[in-house]
């Protein structure tokens, strides 16, 4: 199987698709079986009767017409903030895709059989809160979903905003049953005088009904806000992770949570580094990942102590002191960590590159990649907007093969770790063309060699894609660009492992 | 060594830009990201060091100027054989020993030894540091070494005359407790053993510094600017009981220094700085940092 980079465009699910009471209609959509190449249209297909959706008093629900996408442009809608997608998340089948936006909504998509994602649950999962003793206002933005690994026919997911975390269950029901005795059709009670029989009630189908529930909500453990939540492999557990203490959990109970890092000092004074994110390792359930503002990662195993501070092992790449600036600091800040699905890899993500660390090799990475080392002369602007703080996310695909990250410019970069070739794509409503693949995007610093390239200069630092998920077992991404959502597929090996990757150039338009 | 060169503006706009952030974190929805904020004040950091750095190479070249010729001359009456030698090692002393990185301690116990090489000391373009180094020396043995007398001829009085919270901390952190939801800035770092008895208090007081933080000779920049920052709250939050001496002296620089973050960043730039031609800034922290009684006091002592 050939690792080609070659995507097409999916699927682009605007905001206001994600999020609307759209009625159900017919999918305006066909898939070119022999190719497995799908032209892109927008379509409106929900579930009918959702339960947990609650709409917003500002938010003003659109109806789109199926369109063919050339017109999506000029239909295009300024955003609002909430609807800026603020995490993606595939569930361990890659079934299903959830998204959490800064609204505190989740959408949740369903692949269907022949291939294409569609809408399947909305809720809103958590509201803005007050928290009247400190006198903050606590976001409803969603943080982070992490499906629980499925044990029955319905769907569980955790989903986080900064202070709760709440597990919800999202069940189909298709069948109602019918013939009550007391209670007419539409559930008014009966005169008792008018009943002469008894029936049965029956259980008869009716149109798919998605619901969403929320089953846990796990409150009031963290004082400080929530960065990442993360499913343990024994099914049983999970942790939860501040910028100070990571609190594990049962999720059966909500009532309390054990703290198994604590990295608060004595003297708030004395604060040199915050956690930025935790991860339980994906075989070993004693085992935890999480890394610092400082840079560095830390491994901890739960079976030393009930206390984890003392880490296991500490993966950290001892910086240049010659070339320290004012920005070191915040530029080796770790931003996401991410175990390989083998368990024997972390990715992290610092702002200006991806590395893989072997576990078993504390001292340097094995693999360091330069997302966009272009940015290191501009950090100074970069800290005056406020983009040097942007936490990027990274992702590994299926085989550990291909990590995946975001940048600037609505641009995402893809790295082979066997080939050592990388490309830039671009997820931008502007290029969504019938059957159209992606074409690979070069960033240089100075003169353009060839028309196609993009000065640095005239990256839009405001597009910025922080969200990314690769489907666990298929070559199939997910690119959160603000409030849009993109799915890529890839053109030849859409299904199946890559095994002796080859780069291919993509074919002439 | 922070490294500016890729930096397209200088420490004091960077000093003025994080101060902003931190000013308007206050007020973004979702409360202070404490994550965001440490970011910040460790960029404050280095630009506070590296503007120090700027202005003490500045200002002991213009000192050392002066008193290499006058040691000189004297020299030069005592035995104008070794004038020219004597000169130049005293020079080189002088000039070439400013060590950020290495203990304080270690950077001091060779001087000491009065090795006229400095190799213990990595020359560089901040000059500076030898000024604490060598005024401390002084205190400690006062032997008659050239090298040292020079120094101390440079500072015959300063070191009783620094106010006491001028040999203190060098790093500051702004640190939101979100337990408590109490802001503090703060600094710790090394202190100096000096020996002059109204500093002593100080010494004590003594925070073991930050596990990463590297030695920033910045102490003499009186805290008293970069204490009061930006919030009265702030002030209360200070345990330390070394501070105690330094509060009623930090209440005007405070008040002066909130007042004019009161008024938005237009008061600032009416202020007019009135040291050296060295000061001649025309950014807000700056003239905060210049204008701020303490700092004049700092300047004009050596």
């Amino acid at each position: 199987m050939t690792c080609t980079f070659e995507y097409q465009l999916l699927e682009i699910v605007p905001a206001d698709e994600r999020v609307s009471l759209a009625e159900i209609k017919t999918p305006v959509a066909c898939c070119n079986p022999s190719t497995h190449i799908l032209t892109l249209i927008i379509r409106l297909r929900l579930f009918a009767g959702l339960v947990e959706l609650q709409p917003r008093p500002w938010f003003c629900p659109r109806m789109l017409s199926p369109v063919l996408c050339s017109d999506l442009a000029a239909l295009e809608p300024e955003y609002t903030e909430a609807d800026v997608i603020s995490t993606v998340e595939f569930n361990q089948t890659g079934e299903f895709l959830a998204t959490g936006d800064k609204g505190g909504r989740v959408v949740i998509f369903q692949r269907e059989p022949q291939g294409e994602y569609n809408v399947y649950s909305t809720f809103q999962s958590h509201e803005p809160e007050f928290d009247y003793l400190k006198s903050l206002e606590i976001e409803e933005k969603i943080n982070k979903i992490r499906w629980l690994p499925p044990h029955n026919p319905a769907h569980f997911l955790l989903t986080t905003n900064d202070k709760t975390i709440k597990l919800w269950k999202v069940s189909e029901r298709d069948k109602r049953a019918e013939g009550y005795n007391l209670r007419d059709e539409e559930g008014r009670l009966k005169d008792l005088s008018t009943i002469t029989t008894l029936q049965v009630p029956v259980l008869r189908p009716m149109d798919l009904l998605v619901e969403a529930s929320p089953r846990r909500v796990f409150a009031n453990a963290h004082a400080y806000h929530i960065n990442s939540i993360s499913v343990n492999s024994d099914c049983e557990t999970y942790l939860s992770a501040d910028d100070l203490r990571i609190n594990l959990w049962h999720l059966n109970i909500t009532d309390r949570s054990f703290n198994i890092v604590d990295l608060k000092p004595e003297n708030m004074e004395d604060l040199s580094e915050v956690i930025t994110v935790a991860e339980f390792h994906p075989h070993h359930c004693h085992l935890l990942a999480f890394s610092s503002s400082t840079g560095t990662t830390r491994l901890c195993d739960m079976r030393a102590r009930a206390l984890c501070d003392q880490h296991a092992k500490l993966f950290e790449e001892a910086v240049d002191p010659s070339r320290r600036s004012f920005f070191s600091e915040i530029v080796s800040s770790v931003s996401d960590v991410k175990f390989s699905h083998s368990g024997r890899y972390l990715l992290t993500r610092d702002y200006l590159t991806v590395k893989v660390w072997d576990l078993n090799m504390e001292n340097k990475p094995v693999e360091t990649y330069q997302v966009h080392d272009y940015l290191r002369t501009k950090l100074c602007s970069l800290y005056e907007s406020d983009c040097i703080f942007d936490k990027f996310e990274c992702a590994w695909n299926g085989t550990d093969s291909v990590i995946m990250t975001g940048a600037y410019n609505n641009y995402f970069r893809m790295f082979d770790r066997a080939s050592r070739r990388d490309v830039t794509l671009e997820a931008s409503r502007e290029m969504c063309k019938r059957r159209a693949v992606l074409q690979p995007r070069r960033v240089c610093v100075g003169k353009k060699r060839k028309e196609t390239d993009v000065s640095v200069d005239s990256l839009d630092f405001r597009k910025k894609i922080l969200h990314t998920a690769w489907h666990p077992k298929e070559n199939i991404i997910a690119i959160a660009a603000s409030n849009n959502l993109y799915i890529f597929q890839d053109r030849l090996t859409p299904s199946g492992h890559h095994n002796t990757p080859e780069i291919q150039s993509a074919p002439p338009k | 060594m922070i490294n500016t060169m890729e930096c397209a503006v200088d420490a004091q706009s960077l000093i003025s830009i994080s101060l902003r952030k931190i000013h308007n974190s206050r007020t973004q929805r979702g409360g202070i990201k404490l994550h965001k904020n440490l970011l910040v004040s460790y960029v404050l950091r280095n630009a506070r060091q590296v503007y120090m750095n700027e202005k003490y190479a500045e200002i002991y070249r213009m000192q050392q100027y002066e008193e290499v010729m006058t040691v000189c001359n004297e020299i030069q009456e005592l035995n104008p054989l070794d004038l020219v030698e004597d000169c130049e090692e005293q020079t080189a002393d002088c000039c070439g020993s400013a060590n950020e990185s290495a203990s304080l301690c270690g950077a001091l116990l060779p001087v000491s030894h009065q090795a006229p090489s400095v190799q213990h000391l990595q020359p560089s373009s901040a000059c500076s540091v030898p000024l604490a180094l060598q005024s401390e020396e002084v205190c400690k043995a006062p032997e008659p070494s050239f090298y040292r007398s020079c120094c101390a001829e440079a500072y015959p009085v300063s070191n009783c005359d620094f106010s006491p919270v001028n040999s203190m901390h060098c790093n500051k952190t702004t640190v939101l407790d979100l337990d408590t939801h109490v802001v503090t800035t703060v600094e710790n770092g090394y202190l100096h053993q000096d020996c002059c008895a109204s500093l002593q208090q100080c010494c004590q007081g003594a925070q073991s510094p930050a596990k990463k933080r590297k030695l920033d000779f910045g102490y003499y920049v009186s805290e008293i600017e970069e204490v009061p920052d930006f919030t009265p709250c702030k002030r209360a939050k200070f345990e330390d009981s070394s501070y105690a001496s330094t509060e009623p002296l930090d209440t005007s620089n405070i008040s002066n220094l909130i007042s004019i973050f009161g008024s938005g960043f237009s008061g600032l730039v009416s202020r007019q700085a009135d040291l050296e031609q060295a000061l001649n800034g025309q950014f807000c922290s700056k003239q905060a940092l210049a204008s701020l009684g303490a700092w004049t006091r700092a300047i004009v002592a050596f």
